[in-house]
């Protein structure tokens, strides 16, 4: 158990290379428990590296991750699939099993992970299913079946069946319009306020970002540049967030790409 | 570049890819007898490969017993020796031909098809997703496919060499005009135990051989289409020479003295 004082997820210092090419630089980063937290960055600046370290999916070469004061880096596979329990993660295309129909990918978790009985798993699935606007009938689809839309709920449904303490966003409105991206933002305040969870989001659109964020943090070369209260990114005065805000093509990000 | 430096290279990659699918082997083995195991995808896995390569086969394996008594009559009558047909037969498709050709069919429908299926889960974040619902991708995903090769194969061999033995009958006794109860009186006595078991042996390598490969490409996949295709390609081509090596190895083993 942790007291609200101690960072429900703690980055320190983290460094993550493939080959000659470095990601992350030294990324540090304390997220309190509760928080929703979205990064910005680029295309290519390390944001899905530092989630898929944080899950353990990928190992950092320097560095410390903590989850609820618990380092995580080095833990076994049976220490790692408990902490995993404790965390729902939407992927950017979703990443639904096309082999299960809808319901057993969002009760996917409850039935492989925490051992829940079938019929149990099903009704919950169904329960969360609707939680994201989505009916029963969809549930006996298949995800081939559903518009970018559904599927971005499906996952949701799927990042929330667990009743995570932690959930992770990457890129939840890529490729979806406008309105459906919007639909999705209020979907993760929803759903993140209704469980009391921790969210990390990862995004470039900044509208979405605005909407679901209680802090940002911008994220460049691998590194996080500035992170602050939503309301005060307008004035952040770093060049390098203004000229990201705005999406501007002039400005330091620039220059600097044009330099090597 | 340096030749000895391209050589040594060479050695190298060539020395960690096969650390790197030893190491994949074993743990997916392990995986295959520590709970929890996943009867369902098991079945999913054993229909797959049992169920649906039968027609594949079976065609090839009669129309290997046909070619096989076919060609060994055009051969053996210059010697007056047609009586050695069925022996020649039923040895040459329990020993090799029904495995071996079985294997490489399995290898061709199979070893692609897993391939391309854990290559796609890969590229599409499928497989991160089982990771991080506290679900080993090991366990889900390579045990099923191992044990589904080990086992399915035997079986399908075992159907292979009563039709390939049945197709070498046919050509000799309806196209050929053999005596039917002379050739099946022959074809029984010359079998021995040790020929059928040792292509039960073989088919149950090649089976595991056929499914780790397609699983270890398709795994390891990188790079979208192109990676997943390369995936398939790779999964096929050394899974069809390791049946061959194995091949050699098993009989060796077996009949060398």
């Amino acid at each position: 158990m942790t007291d609200s004082k101690t960072p429900k997820i703690r980055l320190k210092d983290v460094h993550k290379s493939f080959g000659p090419k470095q990601i992350l630089r030294g990324f540090s980063l304390d997220v309190m428990p509760q928080e929703s937290v979205v990064i910005i960055g680029g295309s290519g600046t390390g944001k899905s590296v530092m989630l898929k370290c944080i899950l353990g999916l990928l190992s950092p070469e320097q560095g410390e991750i903590e989850i609820d004061g618990q380092p995580t880096v080095h833990l076994s596979n049976a220490d790692r699939e408990e902490v995993n329990a404790k965390i729902g993660m939407l992927f950017q295309n979703a990443a639904l099993f096309d082999s299960l129909p809808v319901w057993e990918n969002v009760a996917f978790g409850l039935i492989q992970g925490k051992r829940m009985k079938r019929k149990l798993a099903h009704d919950i699935a169904i329960e969360k299913l609707a939680q994201v606007g989505l009916g029963a009938d969809v549930g006996k689809m298949s995800p081939a079946d559903l518009s970018g839309g559904m599927r971005k709920r499906v996952g949701l449904a799927r990042a929330i069946a667990g009743d995570p303490d932690i959930i992770f966003f990457d890129e939840p409105t890529t490729g979806l319009d406008p309105i459906m991206g919007h639909v999705i933002d209020n979907l993760i305040v929803k759903c993140v306020k209704e469980v009391g969870a921790t969210a990390i989001s990862i995004t470039h659109d900044m509208p979405s970002a605005r909407r679901i964020a209680d802090r940002m943090a911008m994220l460049y070369q691998g590194k996080v540049i500035w992170h602050g209260p939503v309301g005060q990114i307008d004035n952040s005065g770093n060049d390098y967030v203004d000229q990201f805000i705005h999406g501007s093509a002039d400005g330091p990000i620039q220059m600097e790409l044009l330099k090597l | 570049m340096n030749p000895l430096r391209a050589l040594g290279a060479a050695s190298l990659g060539f020395l960690a890819a096969t650390g790197r699918l030893t190491t994949f082997a074993l743990v997916g083995i392990q995986h295959c007898v520590r709970p929890p195991i996943y009867p369902r995808l098991i079945g999913r896995q054993m229909i797959d490969i049992g169920y649906y390569s039968l027609p594949v086969v079976a065609m090839t394996t009669l129309f290997a017993g046909m070619v096989l008594a076919l060609q060994s009559y055009t051969g053996f009558s210059r010697f007056a020796a047609e009586g050695a047909i069925p022996s020649v037969v039923v040895l040459s498709i329990t020993r090799e031909l029904s495995p071996v050709l079985a294997g490489l069919m399995i290898a061709g429908r199979i070893g692609a098809a897993m391939a391309a299926e854990l290559g796609t889960m890969r590229v599409t974040e499928q497989i991160d997703a089982l990771e991080t619902l506290s679900t080993n991708p090991m366990k889900y995903l390579i045990a099923p496919r191992l044990i589904a090769g080990v086992t399915m194969l035997p079986l399908l061999v075992l159907i292979g060499d009563i039709l390939g033995v049945f197709g070498g009958y046919l050509v000799s006794v309806y196209k050929l005009g053999f005596n039917e109860q002379v050739y099946l009186i022959n074809s029984w006595n010359f079998v021995e135990a040790q020929d059928i078991v040792s292509g039960l042996v073989k088919a149950a390598v090649f089976g595991f051989l056929v499914a780790l490969m397609g699983c270890y490409h398709g795994f390891h996949s990188r790079g979208g289409a192109q990676g997943v295709g390369a995936a398939t390609t790779n999964a096929v081509v050394s899974a069809s020479i390791l049946i061959l090596i194995a091949n050699y190895l098993i009989t060796e083993l077996f009949f060398a003295t």
